[in-house]
């Protein structure tokens, strides 16, 4: 009990930190993510060929070394100046794009392919097939996963505590090495704050999927 | 294969050029994107010999091995833990007893809502102090153990329902339907999935590195400290382009396989029960619309893209 009273404004800074790391990263990569996804459908074959290794380059680093490339890499770019929290949103956004872009891929390829091809045969032109008939059937199917996905984004937030980062992860190690406290305790509030988090999410998915819910 | 053919008619003459170029277009600005992280790195001294000498060296390169043979242990042990977990995890959530569907259910749940990092950090300050990775290889079997054990559940509840029923009807008993009916269907439409998971088990063992576990980015890290600054340019890019292709070579090889049982079991007839997750894509090889002349996906693997978290 003790811990939570004692550190309160350390926990609500954490859980600020955490709430704020995943909304903007969540921004950056449900952009990017959409984005990407277009590319790997269209029919230029350099833009397909850039979706694909962004996807496959991404899905496959561990998400601590995308951080080492994002907090090393942009210095040695000449990019420098850029405080540690945008480089984990950064980092955060762009490992989760790739997830996304496979999600909102698969939910165009559930469209049916007869939607497609009523919508080319009354004229309409890819931009308009894909953004007047084909995305908007897509979002429904990808919404579930994709909320899947921001919950994985706000658990994989932590990981940027190893990254000078306030945020929950931090006040958990910050915690640990003050000695004097149970460490079950600790954990119990942390996971309380991390639990209320993603139930929010998962809780807003669930009204939006009712909401964009159609008989078909 | 996908639907990209879909989406737009077989490009005219007009629409072909005007790909053209667009597709210039992009390469310039992809190439360009390149040659200028290249020209950016040359200029700020990340390839001078000097950060790069310390990979000749044969007791550089064995330690790269050891903390490979490090990041091998902990993911074998918590692959194994992990599945033998999703197992019981499982089954306790197809019981027919109130009490332990209950219990497995809020289990699964409560590690499949935990950042593993968190519970890393709780493992290796309460049990593991001095030895971090039993912390990372009982993290990740907490985390993956609830993640199979749902993939497990859909994969049996995905096999069609008469076949219990009719495993039922014969007189067998639960153990012997779900032994020697279910799982044997269930197994051939898990396993893209359950090798998914398996590569985020791999990547995840990265996470050792922040607990001080001598894995391979911990000895990556620890390079890029030690190695003397070359005109004030400390080793960290040689070592992320090292240590990411190893990690990278690792996961794709990894998520190949899966690829590779995704094929073969859609291939053989029998293989492919009804009511897989994969009927959509199926839908979509409809031979009336890849007789288009589109390149076929070259990066279209369903099983690897559902891996997630």
């Amino acid at each position: 009990m003790n811990v939570l009273v004692d550190n309160f404004a350390m926990f609500r800074e954490g859980f600020v930190g955490t709430v704020r790391l995943t909304a903007l990263a969540s921004l950056l990569a449900l952009v990017l993510g959409t984005i990407i996804a277009g590319f790997r459908v269209s029919p230029v074959p350099a833009l397909r060929v850039f979706g694909v290794t962004w996807v496959t380059l991404l899905r496959n680093t561990p998400l601590v070394l995308l951080f080492f490339v994002v907090t090393l890499g942009l210095p040695a770019l000449g990019l420098r100046g850029w405080d540690e929290d945008w480089l984990a949103i950064l980092a955060l956004g762009c490992y989760t794009s790739a997830f996304i872009c496979e999600a909102v891929r698969s939910g165009i390829n559930t469209v049916p392919v007869g939607q497609a091809e009523a919508a080319r045969s009354v004229g309409m032109t890819f931009t308009q097939t894909l953004g007047q008939i084909v995305l908007p059937q897509a979002v429904r199917t990808a919404i579930p996963p994709v909320g899947s996905l921001l919950i994985a984004l706000t658990k994989n937030s932590a990981i940027a505590s190893g990254f000078n980062v306030t945020e929950l992860g931090s006040v958990q190690k910050t915690l640990n090495m003050d000695a004097g406290y149970n460490i079950y305790v600790i954990f119990f509030w942390i996971a309380l704050c991390y639990l209320i988090i993603t139930f929010t999410i998962s809780g807003l998915f669930r009204l939006l999927e009712n909401r964009l819910a159609v008989a078909r | 294969m996908s639907s990209a053919s879909v989406l737009y008619d077989v490009p005219g003459p007009k629409a072909r050029a005007r790909n053209r170029i667009y597709n210039v277009a992009s390469t310039l600005l992809l190439v360009g994107l390149i040659v200028f992280v290249i020209y950016r790195f040359d200029e700020t001294g990340q390839f001078q010999g000097g950060l790069w000498d310390d990979y000749q060296y044969t007791a550089t390169q064995e330690r790269i091995l050891d903390g490979l043979v490090a990041t091998l242990k902990a993911f074998g042990i918590a692959a194994v833990l992990s599945l033998v977990l999703g197992a019981v995890l499982a089954a306790g959530r197809l019981s027919d007893h109130r009490a332990i569907r209950w219990s497995a259910t809020v289990v699964v749940e409560f590690f499949r809502a935990m950042p593993l990092l968190i519970m890393i950090f709780l493992l290796w300050a309460a049990f593991f102090p001095n030895d971090p990775m039993w912390a990372v290889v009982f993290g990740l079997t907490l985390y993956n153990g609830s993640v199979q054990a749902e993939i497990f559940r859909a994969g049996i509840n995905a096999v069609p329902k008469g076949q219990g029923e009719a495993a039922y009807a014969l007189g067998m008993r639960k153990t012997q339907v779900m032994v020697t009916v279910l799982i044997p269907q269930a197994v051939r439409s898990m396993l893209p999935s359950i090798i998914s998971q398996l590569v985020v088990t791999l990547k995840d063992t990265s996470l050792g590195s922040i607990i001080l576990y001598q894995e391979l980015l911990f000895v990556g890290k620890s390079f890029a400290q030690q190695t003397p600054p070359v005109d004030g340019v400390y080793a960290f890019i040689p070592m992320v382009i090292i240590f990411g292709s190893i990690y990278i070579l690792m996961c794709l090889a990894l998520s190949s396989l899966a690829t590779l049982i995704e094929r073969r079991t859609r291939r053989s007839a029998k293989g492919a029960p009804a009511g897989l997750p994969a009927t959509a894509a199926t839908v979509m090889v409809d031979p009336s619309h890849s007789a288009e002349g589109q390149p076929t996906d070259p990066g279209s693997t369903t099983g690897a893209s559902k891996s997630g978290r």
